[in-house]
């Protein structure tokens, strides 16, 4: 269980470019929840994600990860329990490394690196048997460098390497924007499976409404910072993507066109 | 064997581990390091100060390169912690460590030539007649040695986290890694690297001299794009033989301009310096050709 109390958070505070992005939020992530988050540019969806990760900091509020206080942990700290997936397919891999050897860094998430062999002969075969499944032919392809991979092939990976070690909460930051629509689909398709089988709670950004609303079990929409629709369940699977569009337009959020074509 | 020949080689072979450094951090870490000018020195200064003292040659040698290894903490320090740019920290390493080079030895050259070197050292062991007959031996086992060490080191859990970490930070931070750690051991091994290179050069010289760094990453960098050049999307153990390779070739290439006077002495850096800004304009061009994005 994710909770996010008080959050305040300013940009460039002082200076004519001051930005408030966040003035007292306060979000709860349920144990097992896969909340997908909507919202136009500007909303605070990524900004949200990332200080949940850790990537910057914020001037107010508290973060408990499983009751447990993670306000204070560094990125590398908190990475240790969380799966971040990035919107860039590069981000998420080393291109000079082989595929098993990515996933042998992910493998030692949360493990102190020490000076013993990097990857195990046993480990290539649970490697093998892990990418068999995802259909890409990438058990086939073990000691290949990634940076020789699609941009799909690396964010599939990505995704398995931040699900190898299960972590307490899955951070997806709009993962299958950069990619064409199939291969987006192939990619939301193994989330889902991912999520579900290891009962993940899953915070997923996406400029897309339809995937928001038929992917997960609960929608969150933002607008300047503020949460201004929370449903789950029945309410959830009625909502349509014109009522979406119609709060949107409600709120005056400002609507980009990838949104509009979703 | 003609002597030029000979001593291009055991030139070649004493400065690859100088080349294998600028390696490690241009190349691993993606970070042009300017510490290597200032660490290469303290190398020699730190091996000739320690022989003069009386410190037996092959203990000098460890302690150059521990010392190098402390130059490079301090400026992935500076860099890391205190947010300074890499050129910028490297800039700061390089000028700071003029000083501590001119501490070290108390002047701006110490002699070896009446005590006993690790050259002298495995003449002795071989029973060869000059101590620069030792040159090309000591340098093919150094070699072995570092590239032995290094293959091992990169195939471990943190190698791999160092390498992951110079080609995306991103990546290793989301995988619980501090990249601060990761790069502050890479400048460590990369100048313990070019401090080792820089004490058996002083020792093949037979002189430390304070100003024996200058141009020693455009030497080093030099060494890798030769190197290269036969290390295409090769195994790691091959790209480092390629840049000792790369090393040899420049020596080679040094001594044969100089030799028919193509280039004077005293333009060698120049003409260094041209070869290496061409050689990698060269290369850029030929990735635009051929359509290779490197992420």
């Amino acid at each position: 269980m994710l909770e996010i109390k008080g959050l305040c958070k300013t940009f460039n505070p002082g200076t004519i470019n001051e930005k408030k992005v966040f003035e007292d939020l306060s979000l709860t992530l349920n144990s097992g929840d896969f909340v997908t988050v909507i919202g136009g540019n500007g909303a605070g969806k990524s900004t949200l994600l990332n200080m949940i990760a850790g990537t910057y900091p914020f001037d107010k509020g508290q973060l408990l990860l499983d009751g447990k206080d993670i306000t204070k942990l560094k990125e590398y700290e908190r990475a240790a329990f969380m799966g971040h997936v990035f919107q860039d397919p590069l981000l998420g891999t080393c291109s000079n490394l082989s595929i098993a050897e990515n996933l042998s860094i992910a493998r030692r998430k949360g493990k102190r690196r020490t000076l013993r062999r990097g990857i195990t002969e046993a480990e290539r075969e649970e490697y093998r048997a892990l990418l068999a499944p995802l259909g890409l032919g990438l058990e086939e392809r073990l000691t290949e460098k990634v940076g020789l991979l699609s941009g799909g092939q690396r964010q599939a990976l990505t995704l398995l390497m931040a699900t190898l070690v299960r972590p307490q909460l899955l951070l997806l930051d709009e993962h299958t924007a950069a990619l064409d629509p199939k291969t987006a689909q192939i990619v939301l398709d193994l989330t889902n499976e991912l999520v579900q089988r290891d009962q993940l709670t899953t915070l997923m950004i996406t400029h897309n409404m339809r995937d928001a609303l038929k992917t997960g079990n609960r929608l969150i929409m933002m607008s300047e910072g503020k949460i201004i629709l929370d449903i789950n369940g029945e309410a959830k699977k009625q909502a349509t993507v014109s009522d979406l569009l119609a709060l949107f337009e409600q709120n005056n959020a400002s609507l980009d066109d990838k949104m509009l074509l979703g | 064997m003609s002597s030029v020949l000979s001593s291009a080689i055991a030139q070649g072979l004493l400065w690859s581990i100088l080349a294998i450094g600028i390696y490690v951090t241009y190349r691993l870490l993606n970070i042009s390091d300017l510490t290597s000018e200032g660490s290469f020195t303290l190398g020699a200064a730190v091996t000739a100060f320690s022989i003069v003292a009386g410190v037996p040659p092959i203990l000098a040698v460890l302690l150059a390169a521990l010392c190098g290894a402390l130059a490079g903490t301090v400026t992935g320090l500076l860099h890391t912690k205190m947010h300074i740019p890499s050129l910028l920290a490297g800039i700061l390493s390089m000028t700071g460590l003029y000083s501590v080079n001119l501490r070290v030895m108390g002047k701006a050259n110490i002699p070896l030539n009446q005590v006993d070197t690790i050259l002298s050292n495995l003449k002795d062991l071989l029973h060869l007649a000059r101590d620069r007959g030792a040159a090309i031996p000591l340098g093919i086992l150094a070699v072995a040695l570092v590239i032995g060490l290094l293959v091992w080191f990169f195939n471990t859990e943190f190698g791999y986290a160092i390498v992951a970490c110079g080609n995306n930070d991103h990546m290793i931070i989301a995988n619980g890694v501090s990249s601060d750690k990761l790069k502050i051991a890479g400048f460590a091994i990369a100048n313990a690297l070019i401090a080792l290179s820089g004490s058996l050069v002083c020792q093949y010289n037979g002189y430390a001299d304070v100003q024996m760094g200058i141009g020693a990453i455009v030497v080093g960098l030099a060494s890798v794009i030769i190197g290269e050049v036969f290390a295409k999307d090769k195994s790691f153990v091959f790209v480092l033989l390629s840049i000792v390779l790369g090393s040899v070739i420049y020596r080679l290439i040094v001594a044969f301009v100089i030799n028919t006077s193509i280039v004077s002495a005293n333009d060698m850096k120049l003409f260094t310096a041209v070869l290496v800004a061409l050689a990698i304009w060269f290369t850029d061009l030929s990735q635009r050709k051929g359509g290779k994005k490197h992420a």
